[in-house]
């Protein structure tokens, strides 16, 4: 796969992201903002709100979505970054390494997300 | 050490602040001053060509042309990258330092090795593909609109001097990036309606050293001589290369123009010598 598809897979992700953290950041912390307008989503933060709110396909889904395309379009920023400044020989490791983390670091917030759901 | 040359009672003088550099003679990189009389209109070219004739018969440089034509004399002048015969010395004040192309191994004094330019330029495959015979050998012409050969004439000017690479902040940082000139005329022939190449030259740019390595810093474009603008060539390839990368953007190369019917030939004019290229051996001549 070449270079331009990774690219494009980064491009796709902003745009998945800017369509679900206006939604996250609408439902979560502009909540006031929302109040003003004359909508009332009531109190979206408390123990119960979340918890009810976690058990639902939707917001599963929805996270887990939000989650992938953060890390994915993060970490390719970061791979790029690193690229620059590692010579050529520990690039392959680079991306590795990159790749690893993003891994680990979707399988945590995976499983936060699913706890959630289960219960 | 400073020499000077005849005066000339008509010019001003201007020192030359020389790169030297013998690596068989293992010395260290050192500048040596030379004043030389500069006349209106004199190049940076004509005035090392006076050291080398009345100063110092040993200082190196590389040059051929003398018009702008042959890319040889790139040089790094006053801190920027520009050709030595397109480059007036009265422009640069009472001190020119001329020193060899950054990003280039050095083979002498100021002049640069551009082995790394020509390995990625010939990487990119710099000529017209088709799936077919007609090129070797070509019975009839490729056809083409004005508005095709619009498309990538601009990028056909390069003259690869490899200015464009010397001033690249990303080849300085990343050796293996393939480098404003290779990517721009990797374009070039993509863009060319008579080529059906694309898809073999991708794999030589579309990789993390290729084109997604250019940030768009338009040093290349600056420091071109001949108006080629590299950066837009690579900003266009990339705008290919995602095409490509979604299945999108194919397009039927230039049709043969139909042969020729009921044409005579004007007896005044001489035939055309037989193919050598691609020729069946029983066409031989010889």
């Amino acid at each position: 796969m070449g270079e331009s598809r990774w690219w494009l897979i980064s491009l796709a992700a902003a745009a998945l992201m800017v369509v679900l953290l206006t939604i996250h950041m609408g439902l979560m912390h502009l909540t006031g903002l929302l109040r003003a307008t004359g909508v009332d989503l009531g109190d979206v933060r408390s123990f119960a709100e979340v918890t009810a709110r976690g058990r639902s396909v939707t917001q599963l889904v929805f996270y887990l979505l939000l989650l992938a395309a953060a890390l994915y379009h993060g970490l390719y920023g970061l791979r790029s970054v690193l690229l620059e400044v590692t010579p050529p020989r520990g690039q392959g490791l680079i991306s590795g390494l990159v790749l690893l983390a993003g891994l680990v670091a979707f399988a945590y917030g995976a499983y936060v997300t699913v706890r959630t759901f289960t219960g | 050490m400073r020499k000077q040359a005849a005066p000339d009672s008509a010019a001003a003088t201007v020192t030359l602040r020389v790169f030297r550099f013998h690596p068989e003679a293992a010395a260290s990189p050192r500048y040596q001053d030379y004043r030389v009389p500069a006349a209106p209109g004199m190049t940076v070219l004509e005035a090392l060509v006076c050291i080398k004739e009345h100063l110092d018969a040993t200082l190196a440089y590389r040059s051929s042309c003398r018009m702008g034509i042959c890319g040889s004399c790139g040089m790094f002048v006053n801190g920027f990258p520009r050709l030595a015969c397109q480059t007036q010395v009265q422009t640069l004040g009472s001190l020119v330092q001329v020193g060899p192309l950054p990003n280039y191994p050095v083979i002498r004094d100021v002049v640069p090795d551009l082995e790394p330019m020509v390995t990625h330029h010939a990487a990119v495959r710099p000529f017209i593909i088709r799936d077919e015979r007609e090129q070797e050998p070509p019975t009839t012409e490729y056809l083409q609109t004005p508005g095709e050969l619009e498309a990538y004439l601009q990028f056909a000017y390069c003259i690869k001097c490899g200015l464009c690479l010397a001033a690249c902040p990303t080849v300085a940082t990343d050796p293996a990036f393939t480098g404003p000139q290779a990517l721009a005329q990797a374009y070039r022939y993509s863009a060319d309606s008579r080529d059906w190449g694309f898809t073999a030259r991708r794999a030589a740019v579309d990789h993390p050293h290729g084109l997604w390595r250019c940030h768009l810093a338009g040093a290349c474009t600056e420091a071109c001589p001949k108006g080629v603008d590299p950066a837009l060539a690579i900003q266009l390839l990339k705008r290919l290369a995602l095409a490509a990368a979604l299945g999108m953007g194919r397009r039927r190369p230039a049709p043969l123009a139909p042969p020729p019917v009921a044409v005579q030939r004007r007896p005044d004019i001489p035939a055309p010598p037989p193919p050598i290229v691609g020729a069946s051996p029983a066409a031989d001549p010889t």
